[in-house]
């Protein structure tokens, strides 16, 4: 590479017209969010406003919904990011590490649940959640979003675990660890890069999930962020604005949450386990 | 410490037979090597032992006691990894000192047991470190010295050279033997090296497909080889080896082979006149005379630097000599050898040694 300019600047040129590809619509987003209402259609098409302005930001933290939106969103989304690693977690160990005899058909079952387009489902489910009282509540989506996210984020776990060798479980059993022991004190550690992954996959899942956050829930109080900013479009118009600026909020805690677990994503624990 | 007692030990991994009735009885104290090829079922016997693997049929016992269906942590057995399997997250002491804090050791007793396994294995510069860390051979010595700080009642050690390379091998394989002779403790070392196998064991186990071949010392493997397996298998260049039929005329005997020729060996009691039986020979056995009995066309020269590895041609059959004769260095196109009738190994048509 190093003896190659040329190739080298192709190759970071096409990375840089990938990243500008993948972000422009957020940079969209951003600068709607500060232009000002005055400006919207009066200036055509501009990269950058001729003035900006915070307006549209301190309306939707201070006179709408939206915080409300917002922490219902934190909750649900938390939640299901926490239930459906922990359960993917197991599962997963399970699979990479367990002969057991119904396997097979379990990984089957699990792979068909992810062929159905979610929207054939909806009835069904706001059937079965209505007489639990389970309708407009955060613990309905959570258990929704939970159950739709269990087999991926399962599969997900399962080759993380298959990527850490065997011996050392069993270099920990005769250590005098039982499994279980040898899974959270030897296994667990070193597959914090696949949790991160998982956690941040059905973090970001749940949190912009629209479909049944829609179907589900009706009024305010139970509203999470995405069904909000649909309050942001009224009979006449649509308040571009303001939904702008509370996209550009709503991204703050997918942005923080990446932050926080990148370091894990990028670092390969494994290095120096067995022979390398 | 601890005997180790194995009992018509049989596996299946599903329908696949893998051991078929392995016999073994351990002393305290001894250290016992098993050899084979590869899948011959080492590392299974090994990982049964250890509780990793279930025992299809039969039984084991350490100390008399029946351990068929403890699990690996009631057995207190240490285990060396041929991938050294260290804990990654955790710096050398913290691996060193993992199966002491499962137990829940104080810490005095920790630090002391983790200082003397460190000294023993000159680890004490690498404690804080983690193992990505480290070289090949400081891992080596890391798994090694985590098996060390608790004093299992044996240790079971699966190739634990082999990601080595020759040189630190050696040395390794020294600091096993006197680690053994230090700790006298139990052990079971599986390897494919010749070298190791010879002399490191008390005695060695020689496997082939799932079943003992045989069990001994290790000059009873080389010097008195059960059968053709382990006469091929034991010894390096190996054996070579002559089919004919064995012929008794009055009080002598001769292997006639196939293109008539008649190689004069001592009579043995036991093998019917005329039935087949193969002849071996180890290359270092083969003596070269100028007026020896037999020609031999010389095909290949392999200096080693110790002596010489000659490829030869005799009656057609190819075989090798080991000499240290540095005149055969350029020994001309034939040469002329004698096969002592003391060193000949006879195996009858089912590959049994007979004398
Ligand atoms: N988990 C398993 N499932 C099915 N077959 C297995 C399993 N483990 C081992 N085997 C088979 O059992 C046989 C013996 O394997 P084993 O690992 O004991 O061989 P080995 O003597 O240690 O060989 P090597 O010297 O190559 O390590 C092989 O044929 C192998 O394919
Ligand atoms: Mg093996």
């Amino acid at each position: 590479m190093r003896s190659r300019p040329v190739l080298t600047i192709l190759h970071r040129l096409a990375i840089l017209a990938y990243i500008v590809f993948a972000l422009f619509p957020l940079f969209w987003l951003l600068k709607v969010s500060v232009t000002p209402n005055d400006l919207l259609y009066s200036e055509g098409v501009r990269m950058w406003p001729s003035r900006t302005t915070f307006d549209h930001y301190a309306f939707v933290i201070a006179h709408s919904a939206f915080p409300t939106f917002f922490k219902n969103s934190l909750i649900v989304a938390g939640s299901t990011a926490i239930t459906v690693t922990v359960l993917a977690s197991l599962a997963g160990y399970a699979l990479s590490r367990f002969q057991f005899r119904a396997k097979y058909w379990i990984v089957a079952l699990m792979l068909v649940t992810q062929m159905f387009p979610l929207v054939m489902l909806v009835a069904p489910i706001f059937k079965m959640l209505s007489p639990l009282g389970l309708t407009n509540s955060l613990t309905g989506l959570v258990i929704v979003y939970t159950a739709f996210n269990v087999p991926f984020a399962t599969f997900l776990m399962q080759s993380f675990f298959d990527g850490i060798p065997k011996d050392l479980e069993e270099a920990a059993m005769i250590d005098g660890a039982t499994q279980f022991v040898a899974f959270r004190q030897i296994i667990l550690p070193l597959t914090l890069p696949g949790i991160a992954a998982t956690l941040g996959f059905v973090f970001t899942a749940a949190w912009s999930e629209l479909l049944f956050a829609l179907m589900l829930i009706s009024g305010n109080d139970a509203s999470t962020f995405p069904v909000g900013l649909l309050t942001f479009v009224s009979k006449f118009s649509v308040d571009f604005g303001q939904m702008m600026a509370a996209g550009v909020l709503a991204l703050i805690p997918a942005c923080l949450f990446f932050l926080l677990i990148q370091r894990y994503l990028v670092q390969g624990l494994t290095a120096g386990a067995v022979k390398g | 410490m601890a005997s180790i007692d194995i009992q018509s030990i049989r596996k299946s991994f599903g329908t696949f037979p893998v051991l078929h009735g392995v016999d073994l009885t351990i002393r305290d104290g001894e250290f016992i090597v098993l050899v084979g090829p590869s899948g011959c079922g080492k590392s299974t016997l090994l990982r049964m032992i250890a509780g990793l693997e279930e025992v299809t049929s039969g039984e084991i016992r350490i100390d008399g006691k029946r351990v068929n269906d403890l699990p690996p942590k009631d057995r207190d057995i240490a285990m060396v990894f041929q991938s050294y399997a260290l804990y990654p997250h955790m710096s050398v002491a913290d691996n060193m000192s993992y199966s002491l804090r499962l137990r829940r050791s104080t810490k005095e007793k920790i630090a002391s047991a983790v200082g003397g396994a460190a000294a023993k294995l000159g680890l004490e510069p690498l404690l804080e470190r983690r193992p990505r860390a480290l070289s090949g051979g400081q891992r080596q010595r890391v798994a090694m010295g985590r098996a060390i700080v608790r004093q299992p009642k044996a240790f079971l050690f699966d190739e634990p050279l082999s990601n080595l390379d020759a040189r630190l091998r050696e040395q390794m394989r020294a600091e096993i033997k006197k680690l053994h002779g230090d700790l006298r403790a139990t052990s079971i070392y599986v390897t494919h090296d010749q070298i190791e196998a010879m002399t490191l064991a008390d005695r060695i186990v020689a496997m082939h497909g799932g079943i003992v071949q045989q069990l001994g010392s290790p000059l009873e493997l080389y010097d008195r080889p059960a059968n053709l397996f382990v006469a091929g298998f034991i010894g390096s260049p190996g054996m070579n080896f002559f089919e004919g039929r064995y012929l008794v005329s009055g009080d002598h005997a001769d292997l006639r082979l196939s293109n008539g020729t008649m190689l004069p060996i001592r009579k043995r009691e036991g093998l019917e006149s005329g039935s087949a039986a193969t002849l071996g020979i180890r290359p270092e056995h083969v003596v070269l005379a100028d007026n020896g009995a037999l020609e031999a066309g010389v095909d290949l020269i392999e200096p080693t630097g110790f002596g010489i590895i000659m490829h030869v041609t005799i009656h057609g059959i190819p075989m090798k000599i080991f000499s240290q004769d540095r005149r055969m260095l350029k020994p001309g196109p034939a040469i002329r050898v004698d096969l002592p009738q003391d060193r000949l190994h006879l195996f009858d048509s089912e590959g049994k040694r007979v004398d």
